[in-house]
């Protein structure tokens, strides 16, 4: 424990020395510190984003989708099943009215999806339409609907061997059901894949959960205000999140808990209104999304094209067995740990299935994305990779400017939106970090703390530099993080499967019932 | 048969003239029990952080244990030293919701409440909590002004 403490805080040293030096001095290092992070992390990170030999399908996608697939079948379809029973377990149906005042199913969720709704709703979409065409929805609506099984096994099981602690506080995640889940049936090799998913989840939260959000708030902001340096943008976020997570302000986190949920509802009201005013092109696009799905409708890469767009954007965007949403499930307050199962699985539902399928709707309506008046293909960028558009915008800009056609102050709300989105996944996610942290080097106060202070200083690296391999080193940790957690839940999903009998045959036997009220 | 009355409770000198009420209508009647409730106000629909969310258990321990130390024990102790039948509840909820399910559960006759002095925009577009025990509450309200 001591040295542990005393490691933490050698390292929290050398990062507090080094943060304003690289803050100021990124401009300058940028090319340095690009070649020599990239030489050092390049085997890992082509490693995780390899494609089958012969084609551009990474099989981390492959990987991802097949897991769902699994998951689906075992369960005999459970997201359609319990669709609806999850739906009152949100609605508080089977709440004891004895228990008001724990977290609900419904806090649980809103926190878990805090987590996950962000830029790859807004930014990553239209980078899958725009590469991969209308058709992409499809594919991405498929893989967002399987992904709820994993979301259903990860978060049951994350409730079922989470720490209680006797201060009434809990702990819980991948890495408590990997030691304790595979100690239950007897299994070697738990602890070992906890500490692996530890290491793997820590990178994660300082990378996409930190570094890449920074990142992208700040491009949104000097979007707006014109070019400035991103080590200001990086120390009032990291002055916000240290005000929030060390020094427990509530106000700010309970403002952004407000105005969050707000966003995301404002977000797909205007999509329903664009969609409302269009309605006579909804058939039509709906159309395009069926076809492109199967042909491609001319598509770089074609109908495979379209398909692994899809797949992929489904996969980056709930993070269905990347294993962070058991982490945030874990701390419902429940008898049955089954039920936050059913919860978690409307998870990619929602940020899948309905609000990136919002966005690929809106920028296919649009007219954005241009087609040849003749043959009704699109006609793509001279490159080949992307299909043209009518400005030439891609990612967020292309977003924006869908939804500019129909508001055109739309762009400045979706600004403060994505800058939002930022702040509340940084939130959530270094809080996924701490857990891993105090899964490594234990609980208590010192340990948190030094987590808590590297997570702001890379806030600040993460707005100032423009560190791309760093990006795609942190996207590749939390995509390791699902290789290791997948890997435990294949040997786990049995554990599921008898809470889930049990669940059923005493929901049947009326047993289990709706509080009257 | 014994007489229940509810009387809710709010830690301000409102909650203490419905106590006051409560205990003269008790005396009158006779064979009665009252039952003094305070209601934390909490919805399972409010955003939390995943951190508060992780501490839930522990705050609402708090809160409770708060509730009946300063409001509760203290009302409860004097009405029984005057020799009332008393029982002291703490819940969580919504604060008309609350009082009236607890009046149907415990078969209370009749729940009493003080006139708070609830203001704000929030009391303007919802109401306050007496308010809205009067319209909503299925057993005879009274307040306390």
């Amino acid at each position: 424990m001591q040295t542990a403490i005393k490691r933490t805080a050698a390292i929290l040293a050398a990062m507090a020395l080094a943060a304003p030096a690289m803050a100021q001095e990124a401009q300058s290092l940028d090319a340095k510190v690009n070649a020599a992070f990239a030489s050092a992390t390049g085997p890992f990170v082509n490693f995780i984003f390899a494609s089958f030999p012969g084609t551009n399908f990474p099989w981390i996608v492959m990987w991802l989708v097949i897991g769902a697939t699994i998951f689906t079948l075992y369960f005999g379809f459970v997201q359609f099943r319990f669709f609806g029973h999850a739906i009152s377990l949100v609605k508080g149906d089977y709440s004891d009215p004895n228990d008001a005042g724990e977290v609900s199913h419904f806090q649980a969720l809103a926190t878990a999806l805090s987590g996950t709704v962000g830029l790859g709703n807004i930014a990553g979409v239209a980078v899958a339409v725009g590469i991969g065409g209308p058709g992409a929805t499809f594919w991405m609506i498929l893989a967002g609907l399987m992904g709820m099984a994993s979301k259903f096994t990860e978060c049951t099981l994350g409730v079922k061997y989470r720490n209680e602690y006797p201060d009434g506080t809990v702990s819980g995640g991948p890495m408590y059901y990997m030691k304790k889940g595979f100690g239950e049936l007897g299994l070697p090799g738990g602890g070992a894949l906890a500490v692996l998913f530890s290491v793997f989840c820590i990178l994660g939260a300082l990378g996409g959960g930190n570094m890449f959000q920074a990142n992208q708030a700040h491009a949104q902001i000097a979007n707006i205000t014109g070019p400035f340096p991103g080590w200001i943008t990086g120390v009032v976020f990291a002055l916000i999140v240290f005000a929030v997570i060390v020094g427990g302000v509530k106000s700010i986190a309970r403002v952004t808990e407000k105005v969050v949920p707000f966003m995301g509802i404002l977000y797909v009201g205007a999509a329903l209104i664009v969609l409302i005013v269009e309605y006579d092109r909804i058939g039509w696009a709906f159309g395009q999304i069926f076809e492109g799905a199967f042909s491609g409708l001319g598509v770089a890469g074609g109908l495979v094209g379209a398909l692994i767009q899809g797949f992929k954007r489904a996969a980056f965007s709930n993070e269905a067995g990347v294993g962070s949403a058991a982490i945030a499930h874990s701390a419902v307050r429940t008898k049955e740990p089954i039920t936050e199962g059913f919860v978690s699985l409307l998870e990619p539902f929602i940020d899948t299935v309905v609000i990136c399928t919002m966005t690929a709707l809106v920028i296919t309506i649009s007219g954005q994305l241009i087609t040849d008046p003749e043959t009704g293909r699109f006609v793509l960028n001279e490159a080949g990779t992307a299909i043209s558009t009518i400005d030439g915008n891609t990612g967020v800009a292309l977003t924006s400017a869908a939804f500019a056609t129909a508001f055109s102050w739309f762009p400045y709300v979706l600004a403060i939106a994505v800058i939002l989105f930022a702040f509340s996944t940084m939130i959530s996610w270094s809080y996924y970090g701490l857990k891993a942290w105090t899964y490594l080097f234990g609980e208590g106060y010192a340990q948190e703390l030094s987590f808590k202070l590297i997570f702001c200083v890379f806030i600040v690296i993460g707005a100032a530099a423009n560190l791309g391999p760093v990006i795609d080193f942190s996207d590749a940790a939390i995509f390791a993080m699902a290789v290791v957690n997948i890997t435990a839940l294949y040997f786990l999903m049995k554990l599921v499967r008898i809470e889930m009998l049990s669940y059923t045959s005493r929901m049947r036997s009326g047993q289990i019932r709706k509080f009257a009220g | 048969m014994i007489t229940k009355l509810l009387v809710g409770l709010d830690g301000h000198s409102s909650g203490e003239r419905a106590l006051a009420h409560g205990q003269k209508l008790a005396n009158l009647i006779g064979d009665c029990e009252l039952i003094v409730a305070y209601v934390i106000e909490w919805s399972p629909f409010s955003f939390q952080t995943a951190e508060e969310n992780a501490q839930r258990h522990k705050r609402r321990e708090e809160e409770i244990a708060l509730a009946q130390t300063r409001v509760i024990d203290p009302a409860v102790a004097k009405l029984k030293a005057s020799g009332m039948k008393v029982k002291g509840v703490v819940r969580h909820g919504n604060v008309a919701d609350t009082l009236d399910a607890l009046a149907k559960s415990q078969g209370a006759e009749m729940i009493i409440v003080g006139r708070t002095a609830e203001s704000g925009i929030g009391a303007r577009i919802f109401g306050s909590s007496a308010s809205n025990l009067v319209m909503q509450a299925s057993v005879p309200v009274t307040v306390v002004n």
